[in-house]
Parts: C-alpha cells; sequence; structure tokens
C-alpha cells in the first residue's frame, strides 16, 4: 500500500512539474484532482470541526457560538433571492470587527514599536559604537524617515521631499532585492525536497 | 530577634545550639509546607527580622497581567550598618512550589509582578538576605489579577489613536465639501490602459484577490479597486473572470462587480459565474490559476490583495503568457517578486491609497488624509527624538535628556 502512495504521488508530482513544458492533459488532470480533493478536504474538516464538533460533540457550550451560527444562517439568506440582501450584515459584521480588532493591535507594533525602536543615539551611548554599529543606526534612523516620506501621499514628491522619498524608494528597493534572494534560496529547498522524494522514495537513487 | 556576636559567653553558646537546632527544625518544616515564616537557613551568627505585613494587591487598570506586592521592611533594613543585603521575592502559582522571581535591593518596600495570568492564583512570600541566609515573611493570602475596563498603561496608545482618528473624522468631514489633495500614485494611470488593451485586444482582464479572507484589509482594499475596474471593464464590454480561494470573498466580490455593472448601466452584463470559487486549500487554487492563465490567455492581469508563497508562481505565469499585470500588496517578503515579474507595483500603503484614490469616496480619502497626519506625527518623533538621543548620550545635556525620556514613555510599547 505504502509503494502504491509513493506511485500516486510521484505521477502527481510529475503530472504538475509537466507544467513547465507546457499545459497538456496530464496537467489538467493532476489540477483536477488536486481542486476537487483539496476543496472536499476543506468542507469535510470545517463541516466535522465545527459545525459537528462545536454544536454536536461540544453541545454549544459557548454561548459566542450561537452569534457565529447566527450570522452564519443569515449568509445563506442569499439562497433566497427576495431577502438575499440579509446576508449583507454579517459580511459587514466581519469588515467592521476585524478591522477594529486589528487596528489597535498594528497601531501598536507597526507604528508606536516602530518609532520606539527607531529613537536611539546614532553614535551609541558615550561615543561608546563602533563603525558598523554607527552606520547601522544611521541605515535604521534614515531608512525609517525616508520611507515614510516616501509614503506620505499628501504632498507631491518635489524638491527636497521628493530627494528624500527617492532615498526612502532606494531603501526599499534594497530591502526588497535581499528579500528576494533570501526567499528564492528557501523555494530551492522546497524543489530540493520535492527532487529528494522523486530521485529517494520513489527511484531509489539516494539512500 | 538575636543577636549572638556581641556576647561570647558560654550563655551565648547554648543560644547559639538552641537557635541551630531550631533553625534546621524550621528549614525541614519549611521545606514540607513550602511555605513558612521566618525562615532561618543558615547557622551563622547574623539573625535579621524578615519583613512584614505583606500584601499581595490587585495591580489597578491592566489587562490581568499583574499583582503589587507592598511590605514593610525589616527593621535590622538600615542605611548604615544594616543586616539586610536583599530582598528576595518568591511566588507560588496555584499553590505550587515557592520560586524566586526577583531580587531586590534593601530599603525597597513594594514590587510589580508582570506578565502574569487571570487564569492562575499567586501567593508571595519576601525573604530578607543576611549572610546568614533568608529570613522569610509569612506567605500571602492567594490572588488572582482581574481585568479593568481602563488599561491605562495604554494611555498614550489611546490618546495618539484618538488624535489620528479625530485627523480622520475631519478629514471625511473636508472631503465631502471639497476635493482633497492626494498625490498621484505610480500605476495607476496604467489599469485603465490595461482595460483598454484588453478589449482591444479582444481578450479577457483575469483579477485575483489575493488568498486572504474578508478580514483582511488588504482584501478589502483589493475589492475597492476591483469596484473601480469593474465599472470600466462594463463600459468596455470587457470580459473579466475571477477565481477566488474563499468563499466570502467570492460573495463580496460578486456584490461589488454587480454594483459597478448597475452604476455604469450595463446590469444586463453581470452573471454570477464571473466569480468562481476555486478551493481554499492555497497551492490548489495556484494550480488552477495557472491552468487557466495559460489557457484564456488574458491580456490583463490583476493581482490586488494579501499573497503568500504562489505570488512568483502567479506573477511568472502571468509574464510567460505575455499579459499587463498591475499588482499590489502589503505583505513585504512577496513585494519582490511582483517588482520583478509585474509592469506596476502597488508597494504596501500604495495600494490602500490607491483604493482610496480610485473609489474618490469622502470616507477612503479622509481616512487617507487622517493618517499622513499620523505619518506626519511619526517623522517629527523620529527627527526629534533621534536629534535629542544622540545630543543627550554624546554631550550629556540634560534637557535632551528629558526629551527623550518623554518620548520613551510616551511611545514605549512595553
Amino acid at each position: 500500500m505504502e509503494h502504491f502512495a509513493i506511485w500516486v504521488a510521484a505521477f502527481l508530482t510529475m503530472g504538475i512539474f509537466s507544467f513547465l513544458y507546457k499545459d497538456n492533459a496530464w496537467y489538467k488532470l493532476c489540477e483536477a484532482i488536486f481542486v476537487g480533493i483539496s476543496a472536499g478536504y476543506w468542507f469535510v474538516t470545517l463541516f466535522w470541526d465545527n459545525i459537528y464538533g462545536k454544536f454536536w460533540v461540544g453541545k454549544g457550550d459557548d454561548s459566542m457560538l450561537y452569534i457565529g451560527a447566527f450570522l452564519g444562517l443569515l449568509m445563506l439568506m442569499r439562497l433566497v433571492p427576495k431577502i438575499g440582501w440579509i446576508s449583507r450584515w454579517p459580511l459587514a459584521f466581519i469588515v467592521g470587527a476585524t478591522a477594529g480588532f486589528y487596528l489597535i493591535n498594528y497601531f501598536s507594533s507597526n507604528v508606536m514599536r516602530q518609532v520606539e525602536d527607531t529613537i536611539m543615539p546614532l553614535l551609541g551611548p558615550d561615543y561608546s559604537a563602533g563603525a558598523y554599529d554607527i552606520i547601522g543606526n544611521i541605515v535604521i534612523a534614515v531608512g525609517t524617515f525616508s520611507g515614510l516620506v516616501y509614503f506620505f501621499f499628501s504632498k507631491e514628491h518635489k524638491g527636497a521631499f521628493g530627494a528624500t522619498a527617492k532615498v526612502g524608494i532606494f531603501f526599499l528597493m534594497i530591502t526588497f532585492g535581499a528579500s528576494f534572494g533570501y526567499t528564492v534560496m528557501s523555494r530551492m529547498s522546497l524543489l530540493i525536497g520535492r527532487l529528494d522524494f522523486l530521485f529517494g522514495d520513489w527511484l531509489g537513487m539516494i539512500k | 530577634m538575636f543577636n549572638c556576636r556581641r556576647k561570647s559567653n558560654g550563655l551565648c553558646l547554648s543560644i547559639f545550639i538552641v537557635a541551630a537546632i531550631c533553625s534546621l527544625s524550621v528549614s525541614v518544616k519549611a521545606q514540607s509546607e513550602t511555605i513558612d515564616s521566618t525562615v532561618v537557613t543558615d547557622t551563622n551568627l547574623v539573625v535579621a527580622a524578615p519583613p512584614t505585613s505583606v500584601i499581595a494587591s490587585e495591580y489597578k487598570y491592566d489587562d490581568a497581567e499583574a499583582l503589587e506586592l507592598s511590605w514593610v521592611p525589616s527593621i535590622d533594613d538600615q542605611l548604615v550598618d544594616g543586616l539586610v543585603l536583599a530582598y528576595r521575592v518568591y511566588r507560588a502559582t496555584n499553590g505550587g512550589e515557592l520560586e524566586m522571581i526577583e531580587e531586590l535591593t534593601p530599603g525597597n518596600n513594594n514590587f510589580t509582578d508582570h506578565d502574569l495570568s487571570g487564569d492562575s492564583s499567586y501567593s508571595y512570600v519576601v525573604a530578607a538576605v543576611t549572610v546568614s541566609g533568608e529570613y522569610s515573611s509569612n506567605a500571602t493570602a492567594a490572588i488572582s489579577p482581574e481585568r479593568e475596563w481602563l488599561n491605562y498603561e495604554k494611555k498614550w496608545l489611546f490618546l495618539i489613536a484618538l488624535f489620528i482618528t479625530s485627523a480622520i473624522m475631519y478629514f471625511i468631514r473636508t472631503a465631502r465639501k471639497k476635493k482633497l489633495f492626494v498625490r498621484k500614485i505610480a500605476g495607476l494611470e496604467a489599469i485603465d490602459d490595461a482595460v483598454g488593451r484588453a478589449t482591444e485586444m479582444g481578450r479577457s482582464i483575469l483579477f485575483i484577490p489575493g488568498i486572504q479572507d474578508m478580514d483582511d484589509v488588504q482584501t478589502l482594499a483589493g475589492l475597492t479597486i476591483l469596484g473601480r475596474i469593474a465599472g470600466t471593464i462594463a463600459e468596455y464590454d470587457t470580459k473579466l473572470f475571477m477565481p477566488v480561494s474563499r468563499s466570502l470573498v467570492m460573495t463580496a466580490a460578486r456584490e461589488t462587480i454587480k454594483a459597478s455593472f448597475q452604476t455604469a448601466g450595463r446590469p444586463d452584463k453581470y452573471h454570477d459565474d464571473i466569480v468562481t470559487y476555486v478551493t481554499d486549500e492555497q497551492f490548489g487554487y495556484v494550480a488552477h490559476v495557472d491552468g487557466i492563465m495559460v489557457r484564456e490567455k488574458p491580456a490583463t492581469v490583476f493581482l490586488l490583495g494579501a499573497f503568500f508563497a504562489e505570488s512568483l508562481i502567479l506573477a511568472e505565469t502571468g509574464n510567460s503568457i505575455g499579459a499587463i499585470q498591475i499588482a499590489g500588496t502589503a505583505r513585504p517578503a512577496q513585494l519582490p517578486f511582483f517588482i520583478a515579474a509585474c509592469d506596476f507595483t502597488l508597494i504596501g500603503e500604495e495600494l490602500f491609497a490607491a483604493s482610496a484614490y480610485l473609489s474618490d469616496e469622502p470616507r477612503a480619502l479622509g481616512s487617507l488624509k487622517g493618517q499622513d497626519v499620523g505619518k506626519a506625527l511619526a517623522m517629527f518623533v523620529i527627527l526629534i527624538g533621534v536629534l535629542a538621543t544622540t545630543i543627550a548620550s554624546a554631550w550629556h545635556v540634560e534637557a535632551m535628556q528629558t526629551v527623550v525620556d518623554t518620548l520613551s514613555s510616551v511611545f514605549s510599547t512595553k
């Protein structure tokens, strides 16, 4: 049975890889299997975890669940065209509640924390910082300030303001370049993992 | 309490032996009962009084995460020739073993214990430390932190958020009366051109709103831009298709497109099949979108929303079929891929600004301007703060240090 599973996994892996050559029937088959199984898997998971697990097994212990269930039922009103507009209410609740919830979290971590960490002596306490630390401090302070200038939308990027914004976009591009290289390397490790499966588990060429 | 150092006769020796035996027996008892009073753990001649009246009380106006401890210091804790070297604070959680959590210098008579949980109970023992050992107080009654309605530790967060919110409210009111200035964002002009190109070529437009749900603000921004694009598409009579990975996004996207088609006077062109649900599974969704990209060969691809590892796969496939691609996300790790593979990229907050700019909604524009007030405040504080802390630390200027301390207390998140 295990060998059969490995062969099926190898067949599907090769089918997805075949897309690198061009779209073909093998890829379409793998795509349909992937989409169909995953959609079904998510449906079953959500049904057994939420509806069965919380309302049947858990008997709806948490009264807040009933509010969620009620909002969920309102979503189903879409199926009745005459009162389909009711389904907008739970959507509005989700959007409004999560926006309010995240507002404070993001404000605390992305604004207050950023400002707090940027306020530091460029030369270190009592001139104690070495050359690399001083450069690092200047990069953080100038990068944060010029980045904020770039994302300031109430003023045209002209003159000194525009020059500062340009410095900000330089910082962003350098950051993106470093991030690109880092992430590509992590994707290479995923590829190596798949090749390891094909040449090791499937073909047995890697022991 | 007594001090045998001043006695050198036989009586002292007797007292010393009795004290030693007593201390040993008390130590054994302390180990067996975990919490006890006046524990003498060493048999040297120095003996000190323990702290008394140790009280653990609720730390006011927090999020059930702290307790306050106060005590009357040992009578042997004196500034000159004091016997007490330090105070050690011990804590027992849910009636468990005592563990030392803090050591304080002599003279202290209070301590605030942070990072606690409202679901647990805590009792405390404070011990005076001398060269001969520790002399512990009685254990406090067990107490649990309670959550208050107001958290005073976040008062500055509240006040700054209130200030920015007030600015947003002001600009929303202003936007209803007159046009507010927002600088042009590179890439926005390209949206109309991209729709026009698809129309001229007789090919379709693909819109991908990311893989997150409606609780992600990037998805909301993407759908706001979709509303504007759908209006143009309805006017040009171009084909739009939009596979999604979340059922709620499907519902919201259908509502958005339907409203735009109605506003453009083309409600007959709308049908539910424009937006189709694929699967919640990230790479199952990507496999499907890649497939329809190469089969339908859309002239224009919009990737606007929250993206993860699929960003490069989608952008590369779109690039390979020669489509004009306009992307935007606020996820820093995915932006490099869009910048490398797409024609125009809305970087981070430009995505939100673009949605406000394109919608021309007073609420969205006012919000954008209000956030600019917040950014101006942040820039000002960073500039002043960095200069002040650099001068204060290099030349020890007292006034600058005061500025730094004030800013640090206002923007502290700890």
